[in-house]
């Protein structure tokens, strides 16, 4: 503790006045409905994001059920099955993820954990979510539309994704999926400004940078990758939706289609690839930052201990976020390229494993000796930390050129990335929603149920996804709805996918206890109290809770120190709230 | 992808000059109190609509420069033919400058609190930006009187793309002008706050205008050789 506050005795300014002016609700309908704080906002974005995913668990399960047991089920034709991958990945990752890590854990964090009182545009964060909204009802629009949704892949490759023997390339499903991105990006990129801008802009007296919890550094780092990433899927999008609406040739080759002669000559499928992924490689990490910063103050809070290396972890998410721009094109490597883009980009792909790494070292030296609290969201997040891991592994034999090559289009790819970007940010999402929850509600999630929760979700995950691995190893390609007569393919791999597919449908309906558990415990849980986890961070420090609107009563709050003050010495408690002057008085407020 | 690597390396820069500036070297676990608050919050004392606008821009330029960057790599290909430049796009380019110098003297005005001579200039701005909409549709008709369609050429088809999104760009930028001459109409509204509407609008137009140069060097077809140029000067 070096220089402690010289100047504690001249008054702290008044908090700025604009927010004396913050709006607020009158009716039910802009309460609850229209509504633009900030947290009403996030519930709105997460449960429309959990709607819309538990269609995408329910796809998956139709995928188990085909590869498990081909031809049990005869509605599952090859072209539903490819409809069902498309959609399947499409909404995990977007709709999903990206939605529920930025529109919901940002828009519900990071005004409680910086200390301001909203986001700094309210009313176009509001909007952000209708816009979501109508990209999620124009997306599931698709499964109704005729010819159903688009089975182009969840990469949505030209020329095949516009063509007409592609599901939904020649019907509306391609024309809805490109519409409902481009909303999407529309209303993220309206909410992203409000996320960034907040933390830029928003923060409350005393909360610099660096006392900010890694969960605002993860989420703000994501929310400008998202920022400068999206443009990129837009353009694709829109250049897509050209060739398929107008007759443009910006992807579309020359083809000749049945015996006919198609009008589109001369474009380039790797352009379209170039655009997707520069922005599919940053959105992985638009997905695990949020993640990183959670896990990190999940692990700190309940191990009470401090995080290991707080600037290495700020500085790691930052570093990771620029890196993550120069790797794009360890995704086409099966493509063609030049050697040259090769070796570079299988060499960006592998020093991002260095920040990686360094985080992984500083979440286990924070448990080093830590007094270990095995409560749901730990759990979680040591689960998460251990599937990291694994998933990180795969990733970098898959980095490397003359890996890859043999192993794209197999299952190994398939359970790499579900490991690392499917498995280990939904771990994180289950942890921060246990942990979180007593704030949204008031009350605690019961905890056998989510003891049950864990273990079969963690379990389960590995149950399916180690095999795969393995599945993959052997040759099985991705994407394929039956093998058919293969011979090169083991009889232990028939009993395997079997096996996968029944611990995917086990895992699948351990959600639905979490899901009555969120339910249920909304009334019947046990009162939570403000700060049932003995936490540091802002959020538990409201004095009401669940936080109102406008969040912190007369006076925000003022921030002496970093979000990790657990167990100091000779301090009265095992942890120091942010807002708390100790060992000193709090600097008095002028008249 | 050239263009929005470029583009990113700057993005990024900055930002790294940004967080240097924001004592990311600093010990947080070492220090306490809230001396290092004072006298309010490390956060900038630029309004929030400004910084706002700045990341937005940002997102508007990652745009461009990934439309850019598509451009050139679909320019390699055989079948790529330039449309004729239409010659009104000069004009409106003219127009377009126009409106920004206008908008500078609204800000000027502003800042002068000269309040008839910034409605004025955003009445001017307003008009010429209008103007330079209509110059740009005028400029779709003739290249479609000459037969140079959206789906003939890749060519075509990103100038019709390309001036389309800039377009729609402008028009959204005439709905915050728009309101920001309802502030200069109403005289209620203070000072502070119309000057920093009118400089909202400005820099904004400012920008609108540096990338709608870009893109108009694009379409000229002089990017071409500009990369010629530059890759001689390399090697």
């Amino acid at each position: 503790m070096v220089d402690a506050t010289p100047r504690m005795e001249r008054d702290i300014p008044p908090a700025e006045v604009p927010e004396l002016e913050l709006y607020h609700p009158k009716s039910w309908w802009t309460t609850y409905v229209f509504s633009q704080d900030a947290k009403v906002i996030a519930i709105q974005y997460s449960g429309t994001a959990v709607a819309i995913g538990l269609v995408a668990l329910v796809l998956s399960w139709l995928m188990r059920l085909q590869l498990g047991f081909p031809g049990t089920f005869s509605f599952i034709t090859p072209e539903a099955y490819y409809q069902f991958i498309t959609m399947h990945g499409m909404i995990m990752v977007i709709y999903l993820l990206t939605a529920l890590f930025l529109g919901g854990f940002g828009n519900y964090l990071i005004p409680l954990m910086v200390g301001a009182r909203d986001m700094v545009f309210p009313y176009v964060n509001m909007l952000s979510f209708w816009i979501y909204l109508l990209a999620v009802l124009v997306l599931a629009a698709s499964f109704f539309a005729p010819g159903g949704p688009t089975g182009a892949g969840w990469t949505l490759y030209p020329p095949q994704a516009i063509l007409g023997g592609t599901p939904g390339g020649q019907s509306w499903g391609i024309i809805l999926m490109l519409v409902s991105l481009i909303l999407f990006i529309i209303g993220f990129t309206m909410g992203g400004l409000n996320y960034a801008v907040t933390v830029i802009q928003g923060r409350t007296r005393g909360m610099t940078l660096m006392r900010m919890p890694l969960t605002v550094w993860g989420i703000f780092t994501a929310t400008v990758m998202a920022l400068l990433a999206f443009p990129a899927l837009f353009v694709a999008c829109v250049m897509m939706l050209f060739d398929r609406v107008l007759g443009t040739s910006f992807f579309m080759p020359a083809l000749v289609e049945m015996g006919e002669q198609l009008s589109y000559g001369g474009g380039s499928p790797i352009l379209f690839q170039h655009l997707f992924w520069f922005f599919g490689h940053p959105e992985v990490y638009i997905v695990a930052l949020p993640a990183f910063g959670i896990v990190s103050d999940l692990i700190s809070t309940h191990a009470r201990k401090n995080i290991f290396g707080y600037r290495m972890m700020v500085w790691a998410i930052v570093i990771i976020g620029a890196l993550s721009f120069i790797v794009w094109a360890h995704h086409m490597y099966v493509s063609g390229m030049h050697p040259w883009f090769g070796f570079f980009f299988a060499t960006t792909t592998l020093i991002i494993a260095v920040p990686t790494a360094i985080k992984v070292y500083n979440w286990v030296l924070t448990l080093w000796r830590g007094d270990i609290h095995l409560t749901v969201p730990m759990l979680f997040a040591l689960a998460f930390i251990v599937t990291f891991v694994n998933g990180g592994l795969t990733g970098l034999f898959l980095g490397n050129v003359v890996v890859d090559v043999p192993l794209s289009d197999t299952m190994f790819v398939v359970a790499h990335f579900h490991m690392v970007m499917g498995v280990a940010p939904i771990m994180v999402i289950f942890g921060a929603i246990y942990h979180w929850y007593p704030k949204i509600t008031g009350r605690m999630l019961e905890d056998w149920m989510g003891k049950f929760h864990f273990w079969v979700t963690f379990v389960g995950a590995y149950a399916i996804f180690f095999p795969m691995h393995y599945v993959g190893l052997v040759g099985v390609p991705r994407r394929y709805p039956e093998m058919g007569e293969a011979a090169f393919m083991t009889a232990p791999v028939d009993n395997l996918n079997a096996f996968i597919s029944v611990a995917a449908l086990v895992v699948g309906f351990a959600q639905m206890v979490f899901l009555f558990n969120l339910v249920w415990s909304l009334r019947f849980g046990k009162e939570a109290g403000p700060n049932p986890w003995r936490a540091t961070s802002l959020e538990w420090q409201t004095p009401t809770t669940p936080p109102p609107h406008g969040n912190w009563g007369d006076e925000r709050p003022v921030v002496y120190r970093w979000a990790y003050d657990y167990s100091v010495p000779g301090a009265p408690e095992d942890f120091i709230p942010q807002n708390d002057p100790w060992p000193d008085k709090p600097a008095t407020r002028a008249a | 992808m050239s263009v929005i690597l470029v583009f990113l390396t700057v993005v990024i820069g900055f930002s790294f000059w940004w967080l240097f500036h924001q004592k990311v070297m600093e010990k947080p676990w070492l220090e306490h109190g809230v001396h290092t608050a004072l006298p309010e919050t490390d956060v900038s004392g630029m309004p929030t609509a400004k910084v706002a606008l700045a990341v937005f821009l940002a997102v508007v330029g990652s745009l461009f420069a990934l439309f850019a960057s598509a451009y050139f790599m679909r320019m390699d290909y055989a079948d790529w033919q330039a449309p004729p430049l239409p010659r009104i796009l000069w004009v409106n380019t003219v127009i377009l400058i126009l409106a920004s110098i206008a908008l500078s003297c609204a800000v000027r005005a502003a800042r002068e609190h000269r309040r008839e001579m910034t409605r004025l200039a955003l009445v001017t701005a307003g008009l010429a930006t209008f103007v330079f909409l209509a110059g740009q549709v005028t400029a779709w008709r003739e290249l479609a009187a000459g037969g140079h369609y959206l789906d003939v050429n890749p060519a075509n088809g990103f100038f019709y793309l390309m001036t389309g999104v800039h377009g729609l760009h402008i028009l959204g930028g005439l709905v915050a002008l728009g309101r920001t001459m309802v502030k200069a109409w109403d005289d209620d509204v203070a000072a502070e706050q119309l000057r920093l509407g009118v400089e909202l609008c400005a820099a904004y137009w400012h920008f609108l205008l540096f990338v709608w140069l870009g893109v108009f060097v694009l379409l000229a077809g002089w990017a071409g050789d500009l990369l010629a140029l530059c890759r001689q000067i390399l090697t």
